[in-house]
């Protein structure tokens, strides 16, 4: 087996998306969760000398996240006046009905997966998105998750529009295989 | 008559719904004669679907900079 090493200046690059996929979903807010991903960062810098080696440098980094995830809501929790519960009773105060009546889980309702199965997902997709070539990888990440227009991304990298959809092409035939193997076949 | 690749290319853009209508026109044609392109064109909506689905978040390149910077800084 072949020891890991630690390449921190590769670190954001390769992980900073991973790992802030992972956050979001976790936090729900991206302020808080770019904030976690930096204390990552800067907490997997201060104890590299304790890399045994022994898990690869992403699952490292993820564990790191992990304790931060935890502390933040302990954190938040720690307040006794934070901790206390709130619901909105309704914000329509016209609303028809028994508040309590909405209050109650619908026994039927498979809604409760969709979070868990939508994680699961998010990281299969990230992980065959690490698998592209860099630049593929890169306008791939631009033009579906952040949404940027085509010129944009256009004058950004320096690319003609006719080459910008060959790369889009390449990584999204790439993804479908890749998540054709990793997500359905499951 | 337009051929698989052009079509392919147009089915990429509407993913990103920046296809003209005509050239939906033209590739809708094109799917009712060419089983490939309907096949492609399938597994191209669902991997749309699929990114939507997930909720996928990603940093900018300036928010990732300004990550490198700030870790220089603690080193």
């Amino acid at each position: 087996m072949s020891i890991n090493t630690l390449n921190p200046d590769n670190w954001v690059d390769q992980y900073a998306d991973y790992l802030f996929n992972y956050a979001v979903s976790r936090v729900s807010d991206a302020e808080i969760a770019k904030d976690l991903v930096q204390d990552t960062f800067i907490a997997g810098l201060k104890s590299a000398k304790n890399f045994k080696g022994d898990a690869a440098e992403r699952t490292w980094l993820v564990a790191i996240l992990k304790r931060k995830v935890i502390d933040y809501y302990r954190k938040m929790n720690s307040n006794k006046g934070k901790a206390e519960v709130r619901m909105s009773y309704s914000s329509q105060t016209d609303a028809e009905g028994d508040w309590l009546e909405e209050k109650v889980a619908d026994p039927n309702s498979l809604l409760e997966n969709d979070f868990l199965e939508n994680e699961e997902l998010g990281t299969a997709i990230h992980d065959c998105i690490d698998k592209l070539p860099k630049k593929q990888a890169l306008v791939f990440k631009m033009k579906t998750i952040q949404g940027i227009s085509t010129d944009d991304i256009c004058n950004e990298l320096n690319i003609n529009p006719s080459n910008l959809w060959v790369m889009i092409h390449r990584s999204r035939s790439a993804l479908m295989d890749c998540l054709n193997q990793n997500w359905f076949s499951i | 008559m337009i051929f698989c690749e052009k079509a392919a290319r147009i089915c990429d853009k509407a993913q990103y719904n920046e296809a003209s209508f005509f050239e939906v026109l033209l590739l809708k044609f094109h799917l009712t004669m060419c089983k490939a392109c309907t096949k492609h064109s399938k597994k191209n909506g669902q991997l749309t679907s699929l990114c939507t689905n997930a909720k996928l978040h990603a940093l900018s390149e300036a928010e990732k900079n300004n990550l490198k910077e700030k870790l220089k800084e603690s080193l």
